[in-house]
C-alpha cells in the first residue's frame, strides 16, 4: 500500500468527534508542519496551514477545506453503571447494536485512564416497550456496557463524555481501507498528498489548507475559517456515496473510478469547468455529481461567506457512509490529492478574470 | 429577585415587537451601565468594564422576546384567526388566555378537533375577544399577542409565562447590578427575535466581535413523570450546557465554567438538551468564530403558559455568572 | 380604487421576455442578459458577483442620503437533468419547491437552446384505480426530448414550457414569481427617485435558500432594504363554502405589504412609512397574511449588524406551477407605491425607535 496508508490509519484511529477535534487536529498538525510555512488554529479549533506562493500581486489565495470532525456518541445519563447516549452528527441506530466503542471518561478519577472500552448493547425484548419487539430499537433505548461496576462507572464517567467507535482500520483486498471516519479523514489524507506534491512544484497563489471543525453540526468551521481567511477561491473536499450493496441509485458512484466533481447551484460553473478540463488533460478519471441545492458539504457555507466566494466541491466515493466500517480505495484518495496539486500549480494571476460570469 | 422576575415576565413582547420589554429593561440597567445603545434589530446593548491587558471582550446574551401569536384574519363574526410566532406548542393553546400588545384580552377557542397532532390544527383555532363582528373587533390583521398568565410565587419555586427567557434576562440584570470589578470588557446584550431563529444574537455578535460568548437561557428538566431522560433537575443548580440540538459548547468554556463553579462552591449540573438551542449558537458561528457556551436555568414546561423555575437555581446562576466575569479567564 | 395608468406595450414586452426566459437557481444568465439589455442605457456600471447576482448602483443627489438596497430574484423553480437514460429520456431533480402533483403531462423546455420536451405519465388504461390515488413519485417521472437528442447532459436546467400571455387585465405565464419583481426594478432603474442612493440587487438562488441576497447584502451594506417578490393569492372559494381565512392576499387589491413571514419581520418603521404613503397617495394596498413563506429579506436583514428590511409583493395565483396569474393593476400599483415610498424616506428614519 502507498505511504499515505499509515497516516490514514493513524487518522482514523484517533477520536475527533464534532466539537472535540483536538486529538485528530494534533495528528494533522504534526503531519502538515513540515509541508507549510505557518500553522494556526482558529477561534473554534479549525486548523489553518498556509503555504505561500510566488506571486507578488496582492495575494491571490485558494482555500482547500476538509472537515476533520467525525460523528459519534455522547453520554447523556448514567443508571446503575449503564450509559445512555445521544448521537453527535447523523448516526443510523441500526448499525449500533454490538458495536465496540471507547468511552472518553473525564470524571475525577479518570485522569490517568485511557479511554474505556465498551460495547453498545441492545436490551432484551422484555426490557423494552412491547412495540419494539423485533423492531429497530431507537437510540434512546440502547445502552453502553463498559464491564465496570456501577461504583467504578460513577467515579470515572460523566454526563457529556464522548464515545467514539473503536473499530480498528482494516486493509481489505484491492488496496482499500475499511475504517470509521473515512468521512472525512480520507479527504484530509488527499489534501495532505496535495501538500506533499506541492513541495516540488512552483505555485503563484497562496494555499490555505484548512481542516475544519464541526461540519457534521452545521458547518461551523467552514463559515468561520472562510470568513477569517477570505480566499479568492474555495475548494471543498469531502466524501460521497459509492455504489455498493444497498446503494445503487442515480446519485451513487463507482468506487475506484476517481473522485466526483459536484455541479449545481452550490458550485461555481466555470470553476467546475476548469477541474473537468484539467482532469481530462491529465487523464484522471472522474464522474460528475449533480447536487440540486445543498451539496451536503462545507461548500454550502464557503459559497456564501461575506461577498461570496467561487466554490467547488470534489468528493471521494466511500461505501457505507456514517457506519464504523466505511470503505474507500487508496487510489481515489491519491488521484484527488494529485489533481488538487496540479490545479493549484496552474493558477495564474488572470484566473479570477477568466471565470467571471456574464 | 422575585419581583424582578415578576416585572419582566408580565411584560408583553413577542419576537419582532420587543419595545415594551426593551424599555423596561433599559430603565432598570441604565444607571449601572458604562454605555448603552440599541441597534438596527432592536437589541439592547449595555457595556460594562474596561478590557485590561489579559482581559477579554465578552458578550453575554439573554433574549428579551417571547413566543406569541399574530392575528392573520378577522372573520365576519369577529373571531380572530392567527399564526404562531416562534415555537408554539399547539397542545397548550386550547382554552388559553391571551393579551394583545394594545391591551385587548381574549381566549383561544377551537373548532371540534379530531386529531391534535395534525399540522394544520392551528387553522382550526381562533381567538375570541368578545366581539360580535369584524367591524366591532378591536383587533386587526397583524396585531400581536402573547399568553396571559400572572406570575405566581410558590415559595421555593416561581412560575409565569415567558420564563423563557425573562429569567435569563433577570440573571443578567442582577449580575450587572452586582458588578464589582472585572478584568474584562463585558457586553450585556438583551437580544431580539431568538425564538424565530436567533436573529438578534447573530447581528449583535457581528457588531460587537467578541472573544467569548455566553448565553443565558432556560433548559428543560428530566424530573417530571415519564419525562424524556435528561440529567437536569429543578433545584440542583444552574446547568452548564455541553450540547443541545443546535450546537456543541466549546469544551474550554465548559471546563472553565466548571472550574469556577467548583472554586466558588456553586452547585451545577451538566446539560445535554435534545432539541432546542440558544443564542450561543449564533454567536459561535459569527465572523471568524467565537468560543461559546451557555448557562442554563432549569425550567419545567418550557413553551407553555406556566413555566416553572427554582429560585435557588436563579440565584446560583447569578452567582455563577458574576464569578465567571470576575475570573481572569484562562481557557 | 385609484385610477391606474396602463402598462405600456414596452413594459409588457419586457415582462413577456422575462417570463419566457429560463433561469433556474444557479443558472440565471439568460435573465441577467435581458436585464442588462434593458438597463445599460440608464446606468454607467454594473457588477456580477461570484454567485451571479447582478448588482447596479445609482447614486442620488443631496446630502445625508440613505442607502437603500432593492432586491428581486432572477431564479424560478424548475428542474435539473440528473441522468441521461438514452433514447431521449432523462431523469431529473426539482430545483426549488414544486408540488409533484403539478408535473405529470406537462410541456417543458430544456437547456440553453430551450429544446421542447414533455413530462409524460403512464396511460390511464394501464393503471389501476388504487394507483391513480397515489401521487406519481419523482423517481418515476422522466423528461422526454425525443429519440436522438444528443446535446442535453446532466446538469442542464429545465422549466415549464409555458408562453406568456396577456389576457385582458391579467397576465398569465410561468415564473411570474419573481419576474414581475424584476420588471418593477427595471422600471425603477429607468426612473429612479433622486433623494436616495439606490443599490439594485437582481439576486440568484432565492428559491433554493435565499442565498444570493445574503452575499449581495453583505457587499452593499445598505442602510435599508426593500424586497419585491410575488406572493400567492389563495383567494379561491373554500371546499365547504365557509369563509376563506387563509387567502394570504387577494388579486386586484394592490401591492401586498408584509408584516411577518417565515423568514423575517418587516421593520415596523418601514411598514408604517409604506402604509402612510399608500394612504396619502391613494394607492390601493393590502397586508399579506402573516406567517409562512420567505423572501430575500430573510437573509438580507440578518447580514452584518442587521439591516432594517421590508417585503412588498405583487399578488399572484398558482405560484410555482406551470402558469401563474397576476393583475396588471397590481403590478402598476406596486410600482407606484414603491416609487412614492422611496421618495418619502426621511433621512433620519433609523433614529426613530424600532417599534
Amino acid at each position: 500500500m502507498n505511504d499515505i496508508f499509515p497516516f490514514l490509519k493513524n487518522l482514523t484511529s484517533a477520536s475527533g468527534l464534532s466539537g472535540y477535534e483536538t486529538h485528530v487536529a494534533e495528528i494533522i498538525k504534526e503531519k502538515w508542519f513540515p509541508l507549510v510555512d505557518e500553522i494556526q488554529v482558529s477561534q473554534v479549533g479549525s486548523l489553518h496551514g498556509v503555504k505561500r506562493g510566488k506571486s507578488d500581486k496582492p495575494q491571490l489565495s485558494i482555500l482547500i477545506a476538509t472537515h476533520m470532525d467525525a460523528i459519534g456518541l455522547m453520554v447523556t445519563n448514567i443508571d446503575d453503571g449503564f450509559l445512555s447516549f445521544t448521537s453527535i452528527g447523523g448516526v443510523d441506530p441500526r448499525v449500533l447494536p454490538g458495536q465496540p466503542v471507547y468511552v472518553h471518561a473525564s470524571g475525577k478519577k479518570s485522569k490517568d485512564h485511557k479511554p474505556l472500552p465498551g460495547r453498545v448493547v441492545q436490551p432484551s425484548n422484555f426490557l423494552l416497550p412491547p412495540e419494539m419487539t423485533s423492531a429497530v430499537v431507537p437510540i434512546e433505548r440502547l445502552i453502553i456496557d463498559t464491564g465496570l461496576t456501577s461504583k467504578q462507572v460513577i467515579e470515572l464517567v460523566q454526563v457529556g463524555d464522548l464515545v467514539s467507535f473503536a473499530q480498528e482500520p482494516l486493509a481489505l483486498s484491492g488496496e482499500t481501507i475499511a475504517a470509521h471516519s473515512l468521512d472525512n479523514r480520507a479527504a484530509v489524507a488527499a489534501l495532505t498528498i496535495c501538500l506533499e506534491e506541492l513541495q516540488t512544484m512552483i505555485h503563484r497563489w497562496d494555499v490555505w489548507a484548512v481542516a475544519t471543525v464541526q461540519e457534521e453540526i452545521g458547518l461551523v468551521g467552514a463559515y468561520t475559517s472562510t470568513f477569517q481567511i477570505r480566499p479568492s477561491l474555495a475548494i471543498v473536499v469531502d466524501t460521497t456515496w459509492a455504489k455498493g450493496p444497498g446503494s445503487d441509485d442515480w446519485n451513487t458512484f463507482p468506487m475506484g473510478q476517481g473522485p466526483t466533481f459536484l455541479f449545481g447551484p452550490n458550485i461555481h460553473p466555470k470553476l467546475h469547468g476548469t477541474f473537468k478540463d484539467l482532469a481530462e488533460k491529465l487523464e484522471i478519471p472522474f464522474k460528475i455529481e449533480i447536487t440540486g441545492r445543498h451539496s451536503g458539504t462545507d461548500a454550502f457555507a464557503t459559497q456564501v461567506v461575506a461577498e461570496g466566494i467561487p466554490t467547488m466541491a470534489i468528493c471521494i466515493p466511500i461505501r457505507y457512509m456514517h457506519t464504523p466500517v466505511e470503505v474507500a480505495t487508496i487510489k481515489d484518495i491519491q488521484r484527488t490529492g494529485r489533481l488538487l496539486a496540479q490545479f493549484i500549480s496552474q493558477l495564474d494571476d488572470d484566473y479570477m478574470k477568466s471565470i467571471e460570469l456574464e | 429577585m422575585k419581583e424582578l422576575i415578576r416585572t419582566l415576565t408580565e411584560t408583553f413582547s413577542p419576537s419582532g415587537y420587543e419595545h415594551a420589554i426593551r424599555s423596561t429593561i433599559r430603565g432598570m440597567i441604565e444607571p449601572f451601565a458604562d454605555e448603552i445603545k440599541e441597534d438596527a434589530m432592536g437589541n439592547l446593548i449595555a457595556r460594562k468594564g474596561e478590557r485590561t491587558k489579559n482581559g477579554k471582550r465578552v458578550m453575554l446574551a439573554g433574549h428579551m422576546d417571547e413566543i406569541g401569536l399574530m392575528a392573520s384574519h378577522i372573520d365576519e363574526k369577529g373571531f380572530i384567526r392567527f399564526t404562531g410566532i416562534g415555537g408554539i406548542n399547539l397542545q397548550t393553546l386550547f382554552g388559553g388566555r391571551v393579551k394583545f400588545i394594545n391591551g385587548v384580552q381574549g381566549m383561544i377557542g377551537g373548532e371540534p378537533i379530531t386529531d391534535i397532532s395534525h399540522s394544520l390544527v392551528i387553522n382550526q383555532l381562533f381567538i375570541d375577544v368578545g366581539a360580535d363582528n369584524e367591524k366591532d373587533c378591536p383587533i386587526k390583521v397583524g396585531d400581536v399577542a402573547a399568553f396571559e398568565r400572572p406570575f405566581v410565587d410558590l415559595g421555593k419555586r416561581v412560575m409565569a409565562k415567558a420564563m423563557d427567557d425573562r429569567v435569563g434576562c433577570a440573571v443578567m440584570v442582577e449580575a450587572l447590578k452586582r458588578f464589582k470589578k472585572s478584568p474584562h470588557e463585558i457586553f450585556f446584550v438583551f437580544t431580539t427575535q431568538e425564538e424565530v431563529g436567533l436573529r438578534g444574537a447573530g447581528t449583535s455578535a457581528f457588531g460587537i466581535d467578541p472573544e467569548i460568548g455566553i448565553s443565558l437561557d432556560v433548559t428543560r428538566t428530566g424530573d417530571t413523570p415519564k419525562a424524556k431522560k435528561m440529567a437536569v433537575t429543578l433545584g440542583d443548580g444552574p446547568a452548564i450546557k455541553i450540547k443541545d440540538g443546535g450546537m456543541l459548547a466549546d469544551i474550554r468554556i465548559v471546563n472553565w465554567m466548571i472550574r469556577v463553579a467548583e472554586k466558588n462552591k456553586i452547585p451545577f449540573q451538566r446539560e445535554i438538551l435534545e432539541g432546542g438551542t440558544t443564542d450561543a449558537k449564533a454567536i459561535q458561528v459569527s465572523r471568524s468564530g467565537v468560543p461559546a457556551g451557555c448557562i442554563s436555568i432549569p425550567c419545567r414546561y418550557v413553551h407553555s403558559p406556566s413555566e416553572m423555575v427554582d429560585i435557588d437555581d436563579v440565584e446560583n446562576s447569578t452567582r455563577l455568572l458574576s464569578s465567571l466575569m470576575e475570573d481572569p479567564i484562562e481557557l | 380604487m385609484a385610477q391606474t395608468t396602463s402598462l405600456s406595450k414596452k413594459q409588457i414586452q419586457i415582462i413577456e421576455r422575462l417570463s419566457n426566459a429560463m433561469a433556474i437557481s444557479g443558472d440565471e444568465g439568460e435573465v441577467r442578459k435581458i436585464i442588462l439589455d434593458e438597463t445599460s442605457p440608464y446606468t454607467s456600471s454594473h457588477k456580477i458577483d461570484s454567485l451571479g447576482n447582478l448588482l447596479i448602483e445609482i447614486k442620488g443627489k443631496g446630502r445625508n442620503r440613505v442607502k437603500v438596497m432593492l432586491a428581486a430574484h432572477m431564479d424560478e423553480v424548475g428542474f435539473m437533468i440528473s441522468t441521461d437514460e438514452g433514447d431521449g429520456i432523462y431523469r431529473f431533480e426539482t430545483s426549488g419547491g414544486i408540488d409533484l402533483r403539478q408535473l405529470p403531462g406537462k410541456a417543458v423546455m430544456v437547456g440553453k437552446d430551450h429544446f421542447p420536451g414533455v413530462i409524460g405519465a403512464r396511460p390511464i388504461h394501464l393503471t389501476s384505480a388504487k394507483e391513480r390515488k397515489e401521487t406519481i413519485p419523482l423517481s418515476s417521472l422522466r423528461i422526454d426530448l425525443g429519440p436522438g437528442m444528443k446535446s442535453i447532459k446532466p446538469g442542464d436546467g429545465a422549466t415549464f414550457g409555458t408562453r406568456f400571455q396577456q389576457i385582458g387585465q391579467s397576465m398569465m405565464g410561468k415564473a411570474l414569481d419573481d419576474r414581475l419583481g424584476v420588471g418593477i426594478l427595471i422600471d425603477l432603474i429607468k426612473d429612479p427617485p433622486p433623494n436616495i442612493d439606490l443599490q439594485f440587487a437582481f439576486t440568484v438562488q432565492e428559491e433554493t435558500g435565499l442565498r444570493g441576497a445574503r452575499v449581495a447584502a453583505f457587499s452593499f451594506d445598505p442602510d435599508l432594504a426593500f424586497v419585491i417578490d410575488s406572493t400567492p393569492a389563495n383567494d379561491l372559494p373554500t371546499w365547504d363554502g365557509e369563509e376563506n381565512h387563509n387567502y394570504n392576499c387577494r388579486l386586484g387589491e394592490g401591492p401586498a405589504i408584509y408584516r411577518a413571514d417565515g423568514a423575517s419581520f418587516s421593520d415596523p418603521r418601514l411598514v408604517r412609512l409604506t402604509e402612510e404613503t399608500a394612504i396619502k397617495e391613494k394607492i390601493p394596498y393590502q397586508f399579506r397574511q402573516p406567517g409562512g413563506g420567505g423572501t430575500d429579506a430573510g437573509s438580507i436583514h440578518t447580514q452584518r449588524s442587521g439591516i432594517p428590511s421590508i417585503s412588498i409583493s405583487i399578488p399572484g395565483r398558482y405560484a410555482h406551477t406551470a402558469a401563474g396569474l397576476a393583475r396588471i393593476s397590481d403590478y402598476l400599483n406596486t410600482l407606484k407605491l414603491l416609487k412614492a415610498t422611496l421618495k418619502s424616506i426621511p433621512a433620519n428614519i433609523l433614529e426613530q425607535e424600532r417599534k
